[in-house]
């Protein structure tokens, strides 16, 4: 199968720059930009005038809640919601059910995928404990081979500091990357909402800053003393933007991400007590969001993700405290990024970056530029579509979003996943 | 008037009572008037009105409670209703069932009015946002929320020895981050214009942030009763020791205990509160307690006709 992608605005990542230009694809490949290769004959053209043709989307934290919770999602929805939305590469925490600790875990996951059509790259992260119990170590040479391709403990505590350096040592002679939610699971107590005069109008338990930096000030050192390569994921505090810019300045073999709703929403978003803006880390107060943007912009952190948390509807239909934490993310990501744009945080090459060649380069997957030679992941997007963002017209089977009703301006009008047409938003 | 309160109708009246953040005055003021017309009823020998004849009122508690549960069933029979109580932290829920489906299930029995205490701030919202139209819900306690019924009788209290709000300063001594009854009380104080409202309590007990609901801050027990009108005792709770925010209850008792001594830093004519239930040599000295200033048992008295109000201004709309 080949394409041609006729005078699209092509959105270089790298070289954060646009240019009106062809692109053509054969099997899995791109083989040119704005000339076709000798005897190149396509099977298939998309004009993309008056579009934006971008890398697929690379979403460094998403679950997709199979195995383990298929009620809330499966391989099959979430993909599909994927694809729908631009992004080709989902990256996932362990902490399925079973947890990704063995290699027959990723094994089922990458079957499931491939049952359901391979339509999008799925990359497995694995635990960096046995069971996430945070007491005994994962065969981390073994799931590496099998395809993990980072290792973490998710939202779980080491039992001690001492297992945690020692996981994060282990994982380092494997030359692996290691991920870490900064959390203390003391200071997160029964906590539900960011401390501060919201949580404490509405008498809900809170959750003090400290719960995250006193936790990052502890794993930064533990990066200095292990030299381990280390990502932080869903950075929430201000603080926490002021610590991995000054570790990142004393060299440390740090990157950060933070999700896309910490750089839209606040505390105060939570009004009288709506669930569906229960997140854990919890949503901070204006200067945090403030901060993450800047930290953004400023390159501290790197990339943002979905953190993408389908639930059946019942998870969020109680009382706050007792509500399920997360969002649905998957169909909200790349609209969101692009109002980043819009509202001139950064030019859009530098919002695409940031989910695209930069989570790519982190976690080490073959994705997130066009260029002649790689892999074809490629989502064309019409700039001048309008969507209301309704949750239960998602196409993810989470329909729990804090952006019911928020207007979006473009919309997904092709996806590519290695040469393969797999969304086409007319068919 | 906002019609996006969930707690007014599109007249702007009470259709359920949920928290004192978001009424105004005039509300607080209908609720203590009404709430005095009741006080006759209450001290007559028949002690029926027949405002709520044939309605039906559940109270339902999933935590447990003394004198809210039986002063709000004493409120809802003197007002003619028909009673329905239920005590749920032992039942419905250990088997499994969901808040939503216990609220469908109860409704079902063809109730007017809701009473209910949760153990989850918000609990009374989502229980408000879920009975079908022209079923009202009292909050009885939600979490660390508010309490709102006990803070209008707390301002009925006030207003009975008092009078009058304007010139008042007020007092609340204890563990407010875990009090719901401070929360609703500093509210209701600042929206019917007491002069000054005052926090006393050591940081442990003191949420981030309070001072954004329009209070003053001290962790002297002395300094902060000096020319206060009104002190309101809050109750501490034993748990709290174990959760390391204070370290004993002696320790406790002689930093904020409340003793004549101190007390006497107030003004001369100072009543003493205390939401109940009571800690005796804990957060109040036995002799203040039943001393010539406390006005803990008539605080009692008038829940029931303040809580009879705010039922006959909702249901009986």
């Amino acid at each position: 199968m080949s394409i041609h992608i006729k005078n699209g605005l092509v959105i270089d990542p790298i070289n954060l720059n646009q240019t009106q230009t062809d692109i053509y694809v054969d099997r899995n490949l791109i083989v040119g930009i704005g000339t076709p290769p000798d005897d190149f004959k396509a099977d298939q053209t998309i004009d993309a005038s008056s579009q934006w043709v971008i890398p697929g989307l690379v979403d460094c934290q998403a679950r997709l809640r199979e195995p383990g919770e298929v009620h809330k999602g499966t391989i099959e929805s979430e993909t599909l919601a994927a694809i729908a939305n631009g992004i080709t590469s989902l990256c996932i925490p362990p902490d399925t059910q079973p947890v990704i600790d063995n290699t027959a875990v990723v094994e089922l996951i990458q079957h499931s995928n491939s049952k359901a059509g391979n339509r999008c790259h799925i990359y497995t992260i694995g635990a960096l404990s046995q069971k996430l119990e945070g007491e005994h170590l994962t065969n981390m040479a073994g799931l590496k081979s099998s395809g993990c391709i980072a290792f973490s403990n998710a939202n779980h505590s080491f039992s001690s500091n001492l297992v945690q350096r020692r996981a994060m040592e282990y994982a380092a002679g494997q030359q692996m990357l290691v991920i870490i939610q900064p959390r203390d699971a003391d200071l997160y107590g029964n906590g539900c909402a960011h401390e501060g005069a919201v949580s404490t109008r509405l008498g809900l338990p809170s959750i003090p800053e400290a719960a995250e930096t006193a936790a990052l000030a502890k794993d930064i050192e533990l990066v200095a003393q292990t030299g381990a390569r280390t990502h932080f994921g869903q950075i929430s505090c201000a603080r926490s933007v002021d610590m991995i810019r000054q570790a990142k300045a004393n060299g440390l073999p740090i990157t950060a991400d933070c999700t896309m709703h910490q750089l839209f929403l606040t505390d105060h978003d939570i009004g009288e007590f709506d669930t569906s803006k229960l997140t854990i880390p919890p949503l901070r107060s204006q200067l945090d969001r403030q901060a993450l943007r800047n930290g953004l912009v400023d390159g501290t952190i790197d990339c943002v993700c979905s953190d993408h948390q389908p639930h059946e509807i019942d998870a969020k239909l109680c009382p706050f405290p007792s509500a399920e934490p997360g969002i649905s993310g998957l169909d909200t990501l790349l609209p969101l990024a692009l109002r980043l744009a819009e509202e001139g945080l950064m030019s859009l090459p530098e919002v695409i970056a940031r989910l695209t060649v930069n989570p790519a380069k982190i976690m080490g997957i073959p994705a997130g530029t066009i260029a002649v030679g790689e892999l074809a992941d490629i989502c064309i997007i019409d700039p001048d579509a309008h969507c209301y963002c309704l949750g239960r017209d998602f196409v993810s089977k989470g329909k729990n979003t804090p952006f019911e009703g928020w207007d979006f301006n473009g919309c997904v009008t092709t996806t590519i996943v290695a040469g393969d047409v797999v969304y086409n938003h007319d068919s | 008037m906002s019609n996006n309160n969930l707690q007014l109708d599109e007249n702007g009246k009470l259709k359920h009572f949920l928290a004192i953040e978001g009424l105004n005055r005039a509300i607080l003021t209908d609720i203590l008037d009404t709430a005095e017309s009741f006080t006759s009823v209450t001290e007559r020998t028949v002690k029926k009105v027949p405002i709520l004849r044939g309605k039906t009122v559940a109270n339902i508690f999933f935590e447990p409670s003394t004198r809210t549960r039986s002063t709000f069933e004493l409120a809802a029979l003197r007002l003619s209703a028909d009673t329905l109580n239920l005590n749920l932290n032992t039942s419905a829920t250990s088997k499994g069932e969901s808040l939503l489906d216990t609220i469908r299930n109860i409704e079902a029995m063809q109730i007017d009015m809701f009473v209910i205490r949760h153990q989850d701030s918000g609990s009374a919202h989502f229980f408000a946002q879920h009975v079908q139209p022209g079923v009202s819900v009292l909050n009885a306690g939600d979490g660390q929320h508010e309490h709102p019924t006990q803070a209008m009788l707390d301002m009925f209290t006030i207003r009975h020895f008092k009078k009058d709000f304007a010139q008042l300063r007020v007092a609340i001594v204890g563990d407010v981050t875990h009090s719901r009854v401070a929360r609703s009380q500093i509210h209701a104080l600042n929206i019917l214009g007491a002069d000054e409202v005052r926090v006393i309590a050591p940081k442990t007990l003191l949420p981030i942030g309070i001072e954004s609901l329009g209070v003053h801050l001290y962790d002297n027990l002395e300094q902060g009763l000096k020319d206060v009108d009104v002190v309101i005792m809050l109750r501490l709770q034993k748990e709290r020791m174990r959760g390391a925010l204070l370290p004993s209850e002696k320790e406790y008792f002689n930093l904020f205990g409340l003793t004549q001594e101190r007390l006497n830093c107030a003004n001369p004519d100072a009543i003493v509160m205390h939401p109940g239930p009571a800690n005796r040599g804990v957060e109040i000295e036995s002799s203040v307690m039943d001393g010539p200033q406390s006005v803990i048992l008539q605080q009692v008295t008038f829940g029931i006709a303040v809580r009879m109000a705010v039922m006959s201004m909702t249901v009986g709309r």
